[in-house]
């Protein structure tokens, strides 16, 4: 126990000994199992990527820490994503798509560009962000407090949100920090938020289940795909009917009995499937036999096509191969483009920071005050995932 | 060493193949039974598969059993899918036969005609009470439904003997702990004339393909199987998991409460303290072999059916104890399940890491 302790605190992997794992977060496992790599004393390392859990001066420390076990003359395999920290990192570097290898080449001689190139087959289009201009206020949080469902949760404390339409709001914060509760109060599967602290157009939705709260045009998106976003068990099509009720008949006693037009349904997941170039083999494939970014591509595009008012998104691209990702942020710009209140939980710095308007921090169950796109720095935002956004004065 | 190892993916023709090889199965340990008791196979098995089918009067019988097993199954069916566990429609089977008796007892020579429908209505809502105090126990303590429902079941045998062993016992009854016979217009009308087949049996047909279309092609069903097969998909869509309970425990409860009423009202015409015949539980083998598909359940009912008569047989023509059904049904259950293991997994032979064997692994 001892040993954990100093191992976890020597990488600055913060995580209790005594919870059981199970109620632990994605990322608070993935923090266990770099502890637990450490622990053996290895001779060869093998990351797969680790740092979408750690904030940026926590990676900057794992770097140290990497690089002090290489220079011990241990090896190490680095695998990510993320192209800055390969360039920074590493020494070699093979590139690979679809399970071939597509280039192999000395990272600290490449640009990000290049790299991607060589990930992507071709150049990623930049995302063109437009400016931003928000209309009226579509989600407002009002000192929303409230105490976890589990007992190693989060509990949330005095929270003050605001969504304008037109603009995307990110959430940063490493994975545990009360994310989970935000989510379940924003969207309904949790509904014990007080009258009065979660307003949607003013209209008070804390008491509503995540149906009533769609039917105003709340729409969510969390980042458990299989299993909360999808039924892994069940088609494309019945993953449509989840949260899309236009295949459900209208009239008189069809209504009634909440017949369901097959046709339409099937008509309904092709349409999606089209629209945002799925790659499944239609409307029948089971939802468990899509690749990750092919189904994040659905999830998303069935909540989209929706036409909401407001979109919530947690962790929109993770796992997710880049040029789905890419894909991924462009619709949910052009979504903000087209009038719509986007809100953006991710612990992925970049995209945050590429795609958000505002940018808020949750650290220990609060939400730092908002940062607009120009003010957010990664040193700030750093320092503000770990609570400390009121030792300084934070100018927005 | 033996290890299971699980398939890419399921064979279609063996996912309905299995349940006739587990039957296979079931035959030939049922065969090696009988050897081992000095009876022929083919004499012994012939109870179980032959005689239930051989006439038109046996065919009825083979209905009469397979309706209760069949209503039963079809409500059941629908609480497995939604991942609740009822276990006890036996008790509210019982209780469906309490609630229509009672209305059938205060039938009179000149009631109306179709004073039977007010039987079997009172039957369905017996058994639903029963299902509903599972369903407010698990809603409002997050009372466990398996002991629940099951305890129930013994609550409700207990019920239906304290009434035929004391105030309902026929005066007339030489002191037999039954009720009097029920008034000739609470019969149910029979199907065929001449046998005792009644219009439970139309109505269980017609049951099934009613959730068929209840499972596959509304909104509420399609809630149900979503909140048993992914409970947190069920939370994120919006569909509410105490509503699901109510749904399923109230459906599967009035099932067997129907089931209860038509048996009652029916070919037994009486209460006694025999009504419990084990419906309840064979029905939930009838649910798992017929793989909780509607159509599905209605060749299991008659299976089990079978199964129910061919016991009966065995008993009064070759001296074999009763017990043998259950051992049928036992064997039947655990051969699909068996067979469904094999199903979604394959067995491997590994050799163990220290001996250098060479790798010949069957696949």
């Amino acid at each position: 126990m001892q040993q954990i302790s100093r191992v976890a605190s020597q990488y600055g992997l913060d995580i209790d000994p005594h919870r059981p794992v199970h109620t632990l977060s994605v990322g608070e496992m993935q923090r266990v199992e770099i502890i637990r790599a450490l622990l053996t004393n290895p001779q060869l390392l093998i990351l797969d990527e680790p740092t979408s859990v750690l904030t940026p001066q926590a990676v900057d420390k794992l770097f140290l820490v990497l690089r002090q076990l290489a220079d011990e003359g241990r090896s190490i395999i680095y695998i990510s994503h993320k192209l800055h920290e390969i360039r920074t990192l590493c020494s070699a570097c093979t590139v690979m798509r679809f399970g071939r290898v597509t280039g192999v080449c000395d990272p600290r001689q490449e640009s990000d560009a290049s790299l991607s190139e060589l990930m992507v087959g071709s150049t990623l289009p930049d995302l063109s962000i437009s400016p931003v201009q928000p209309g009226k206020e579509v989600l407002s949080v009002n000192n929303l407090r409230l105490a976890s469902e589990d007992i190693f949760g989060t509990d949330l404390e005095s929270i003050h949100l605001s969504v304008h339409a037109g603009e995307i709001v990110g959430i940063a914060g490493v994975s545990g920090n009360g994310q989970r509760e935000l989510l379940f109060a924003l969207s309904g599967e949790d509904t014990r938020a007080p009258v009065g602290t979660i307003g949607l157009q003013g209209q008070n939705i804390g008491h509503l289940n995540p149906l009533q709260r769609r039917a105003l045009g709340l729409h969510f998106v969390p980042e458990e795909r299989l299993g909360r976003g999808a039924v892994p068990s069940l088609s494309l099509a019945g993953n449509v009917l989840l949260t899309r009720k236009e295949s459900i008949q209208t009239k008189g006693f069809l209504r009634f009995i909440g017949w369901i037009s097959n046709y339409a349904l099937h008509k309904q997941a092709q349409a999606l499937i089209d629209r945002f170039r799925v790659k499944a083999s239609g409307s029948n494939a089971v939802a468990s036999s899509l690749s990750g970014g092919n189904l994040q591509k659905f999830l998303i595009g069935r909540e989209i096509d929706a036409n909401p008012m407001l979109l919530i998104v947690s962790q929109p691209t993770w796992g997710v191969d880049v040029s789905a990702a890419a894909n991924i942020r462009s619709e949910l710009m052009a979504l903000r483009d087209q009038g719509c209140a986007v809100l953006v939980l991710s612990e992925e710095l970049d995209e945050l920071l590429l795609l958000s308007d505002q940018l808020h921090v949750i650290a220990n169950g609060k939400l730092s005050p908002p940062l607009s796109r120009t003010h957010a720095k990664v040193s700030t935002i750093g320092t503000w995932m770990s609570g400390l956004w009121n030792t300084q004065n934070a100018t927005t | 060493m033996l290890r299971l190892e699980a398939r890419q993916q399921a064979s279609v023709i063996w996912r309905y193949a299995s349940p006739l090889l587990a039957l296979a199965i079931t035959c030939a340990l049922g065969s090696a039974l009988f050897m081992s008791m000095g009876i022929s196979p083919t004499k012994g098995l012939s109870m179980f598969f032959w005689e239930p089918i051989k006439s038109v009067y046996a065919l009825s019988e083979l209905l009469v059993k397979a309706t209760p097993l069949l209503l039963i199954a079809l409500g059941l069916s629908v609480c497995f899918k939604s991942n609740i566990w009822n276990i006890g429609a036996e008790g509210q089977f019982v209780m469906g036969a309490i609630f229509a008796a009672g209305v059938a007892l205060t039938a009179e020579v000149d009631s109306h005609a179709g004073y039977w429908v007010w039987v079997v209505l009172a039957g369905m809502l017996g058994g639903m009470v029963w299902a509903g105090i599972t369903a407010f126990l698990r809603d409002t303590f997050n009372a466990n439904e398996i002991l629940v429902s099951l305890m129930l079941v013994y609550v409700s045998v207990m019920f239906l003997n304290y009434l035929v062993y004391g105030a309902w016992k026929d005066p007339l009854g030489y002191n037999f702990p039954q009720t009097k016979t029920f008034d000739a217009v609470t019969q149910i009308p029979k199907l065929i004339a001449g046998t005792r087949v009644n219009i439970g049996a139309l109505l269980a047909l017609i049951g099934a393909a009613a959730l068929w279309l209840f499972m596959f092609r509304t909104h509420a069903g399609f809630a149900l199987q979503v909140g048993g097969v992914a409970p947190d998909a069920a939370r994120y869509a919006g569909f509410s998991s105490r509503r699901a309970l109510w749904i399923a425990m109230l459906i599967s409860g009035g099932c067997a409460g129907l089931a209860g009423a038509f048996e009652v009202a029916g070919p037994l015409r009486q209460l006694t303290p025999f009504v419990p015949a084990g419906y309840g539980f064979a029905a939930i083998i009838v649910a798992f072999v017929g793989r909780l598909h509607p159509f599905g359940m209605v060749l299991s009912a008659l299976l089990m059916s079978m199964f129910f008569i061919g016991g009966e047989l065995a008993q009064s023509r070759l001296g074999l104890p009763r017990s043998l059904t259950g051992v049928f049904q036992g064997l039947l259950l655990f051969s699909l399940l068996a067979c469904d293991t094999l199903l979604l997994f394959r067995i491997r032979w590994t050799a163990k890491p220290t001996l250098h064997a060479t790798p010949t692994a069957s696949r």
